[in-house]
């Protein structure tokens, strides 16, 4: 995101309940060691037709849809599967935010990890912004300063939790913080490993069942 | 202190600190990882320069991509190159950070989900992540474990904890008999289906009342397991006799006395008396009837003798159109009689049900009958050591006598990541977690059932009522 505090763009809606990772990054996608090339996975069975030649009802293959940075999904987007994936491909799709009634566990902490704008918005509102971008053709702005979004003359307040706005804002580093805290974890680990020794689980041995590699 | 839920306290036990109201820094006991939500954690690691802080306390499973040919472990290969690529990828990061792996042609191979239980690694009281949202298991074991996402497992290999957004509280009671014919796999599509696959969503779900308490350490995992197609972010049971009895028989290298001190601990994992949950939601377990998926989300159930719904009858538009969409995928009609569907696959496996009592009921129902000419029907074990007690135990022969394939032990179909997909149309049977569009295969319509009703359209070739099925046969 060039500018972390605002995005504007083209908004598509795409109101499907329970739209879970499986649909969004399909497992064929899966089979990978980097985070290269998953744009082309992003939905695909609803993007495209089995031969591979995309399916030109579907929202975002729509010339009026061409470059839509942000989502309008419907009520638990992204449940299912933990696969971070979705979100890569997501972003590599050029999506900056999602905008839904709910999102999925999983998929909200893997969103925010990577800086995904998702943004909770009731169904009423949700509707009164889809049929505000019919009319205005179909752009929307996220402004993150003044946590609101607007369409037109459609305007929304939002909310978001502290430290997801500081995610978004500031891109902290979060592996990076936590390790700031590393004395404390071990003075924990210390206690713990005190009071609760079965906790402990895997054998030390090298010669037990498995392997260690 | 105040009143508390077994959820509070387990959360508290492990928290490191208190980042705000809602975060706390959580400690994992555990983390399980697999081939393919593992990879860019570990560039990412190797990328900042960084280490795996605790590598006694990770475990590693090659699981989902794995082929499951009724070849023997030792011969098992994988011949899809990115995958094969994935499985190496594993083992090399095991092997530069000294990580414990079952890897490919590993004989105790099989689901990381199935694994960890068996070996007694599942305790009580310990927080357990995994790259896999079927994480909630282990709850079954009164254990707090839930699915992370890939930045997520980057964090924990650094630091042994996690960011951590706490759930709020739901109770599930369920009192007395499930009716002959059910198990727990139908209680809990019933649960799903009656309070939605957002029904759970923010939550940590304890599961109580006389029929939990009856069920079997394994039909625990199953119900647990299956917590999370309701969105919650955790599922708890109780520890009880069951709980500690099957921990006794798994974890020998506690000894007597490391048992008996841990037991002190775990006797105090339960929800105080006046605790207070946020929601709670009570079924009775006569309710229960043989329950299948008709549609593309686990909350899409009826029971196998009711109608298929039909959209024009919904409580609103949005259930009208969802409801729509889904019988278009599914190719069915609204209104109509989902018992007698043809089928053209059955599986039985997964983490679901893909345990040792899983394969007992369904073998209970195929012994001496043959799986219907139309259908193709395959087994899956767990694991490897499910694989071998199955064998022992004559489940095996009982499979392959009525025409079940009889295959080596992995995810297998649940997610279809490695051969065993369903072709376009393809209509299968499945005791797996999940019906959504193209999970088992593009086109292939999955319907969710018990593995009793799995082995039940296995032999009728269709979907059916598993209790004529027996009447039928007695």
């Amino acid at each position: 995101m060039p500018d972390n505090k605002r995005i504007e763009g083209i908004a598509a809606p795409l109101p499907i309940d329970n739209l879970d990772t499986d649909q969004i990054m399909p497992k064929q996608f899966l089979r990978t060691i980097s985070k290269e090339g998953l744009d082309r996975g992003v939905l695909f069975d609803l993007r495209f037709h089995p031969d591979g030649s995309p399916r030109p009802d579907f929202v975002l293959n729509r010339p009026e849809y061409k470059g839509a940075i942000i989502l309008i999904g419907g009520s638990n987007f992204g449940c299912g599967s933990s696969r971070e994936h979705a979100v890569w491909g997501l972003q590599q799709l050029g999506v900056e935010a999602v905008i839904a009634p709910s999102f999925g566990e999983i998929f909200f902490s893997n969103a925010l990890n990577n800086r995904l704008l998702l943004i909770v918005l009731e169904h009423d509102r949700i509707a009164l912004l889809l049929k505000a971008l019919e009319s205005n053709w179909q752009r929307l702005l996220i402004d993150l300063e003044q946590m609101q979004l607007s369409c037109g003359s459609l305007v929304f307040g939002f909310t978001l939790g502290e430290r997801h706005r500081k995610m978004i804002v500031e891109g902290l580093d979060m592996v990076g913080a936590t390790l700031q805290m590393l004395p404390q974890i071990c003075a924990f680990e210390k206690s713990h490993e005190a009071a609760c020794p079965w906790a402990r689980v895997l054998p030390t041995d090298e010669d037990n069942h498995g392997q260690i590699a | 202190m105040p009143h508390r839920t077994l959820y509070r306290k387990l959360v508290d036990s492990r928290t490191v600190a208190v980042l705000d109201e809602q975060h706390v820094l959580l400690y994992a006991d555990l983390h399980i990882m697999n081939e393919y939500t593992s990879p860019q954690a570990f560039s990412s690691l190797r990328a900042s320069n960084r280490t795996v802080l605790r590598p006694r306390q990770q475990l590693a499973v090659v699981s989902h991509i794995i082929p499951t040919h009724p070849v023997s472990i030792e011969q098992r290969v994988i011949l899809d190159p990115a995958s094969a690529l994935q499985a190496s990828n594993l083992k090399r990061n095991c092997r530069e950070f000294g990580i414990k792996l079952f890897d490919t042609n590993d004989e105790e191979q099989g689901i990381e989900h199935i694994i960890a239980p068996e070996h007694g690694w599942i305790r009580p009281g310990m927080v357990v992540l995994c790259g896999d949202s079927h994480t909630t298991t282990y709850g079954a074991l009164g254990a707090l474990g839930f699915g992370v996402g890939t930045s997520e497992v980057e964090h924990i290999l650094a630091t042994q904890t996690l960011v951590y957004r706490l759930a709020q509280d739901m109770r599930i009671r369920v009192d007395g008999a499930l009716p002959v014919g059910t198990s727990v796999k139908d209680l809990i599509l019933l649960i799903i289906a009656r309070i939605g696959a957002q029904g759970a969503r923010g939550y940590a779900v304890e599961f109580a009342g006389t029929t939990i308490a009856a069920l079997s350490a394994e039909a625990r995992m199953t119900l647990c397991n299956m917590a999370v197609e309701a969105g919650a972010k955790a599922a708890l049971i109780r520890p009880d006799e069951t709980t500690y009895a099957y921990i006794r028989a798994k974890a020998q290298d506690l000894g007597e006395h490391g048992f008996v001190r841990a037991l002190g601990d775990w006797q105090q994992l339960y929800s105080d008396e006046d605790a207070v949950f946020d929601i709670e939601h009570i079924f009775a377990a006569q309710e229960v009837a043989p329950f299948v998926t008709w549609g593309t989300s686990p909350d899409q159930a009826i029971a196998v003798n009711a109608l298929i719904p039909d959209p024009a009858l919904a409580s609103d538009e949005q259930v009208a159109a969802t409801t729509a969409r889904a019988l278009q995928y599914m190719g069915l009609s609204a209104g109509t009689a989902i018992a007698g569907l043809p089928l053209d696959r059955v599986f039985i496996g997964s983490c679901t049900n893909g345990r040792i009592e899983d394969l007992r009921i369904a073998a209970a129902i195929v012994a001496g009958k043959r799986v219907a000419a139309t259908v193709r029907a395959m087994v899956v074990p767990g694991s490897g050591a499910v694989r071998r007690q199955a064998e022992q135990e004559g489940l095996a022969a009982i499979f392959i006598d009525a025409g079940f394939e009889w295959r080596q032990p992995g995810c297998s179909m649940c997610l279809a990541m490695n051969d065993d997909v369903l072709a376009p149309g393809e209509r299968c049977a499945s005791t797996t977690n999940r019906n959504f569009e193209g999970r088992q295969g593009r086109g292939g319509r999955t319907h969710l059932m018990s593995p009793a009703m799995a082995a039940a359209a296995a032999i009728s070739g269709c979907i059916s009522d598993v209790r004529a099925l027996e009447k039928q046969h007695a």
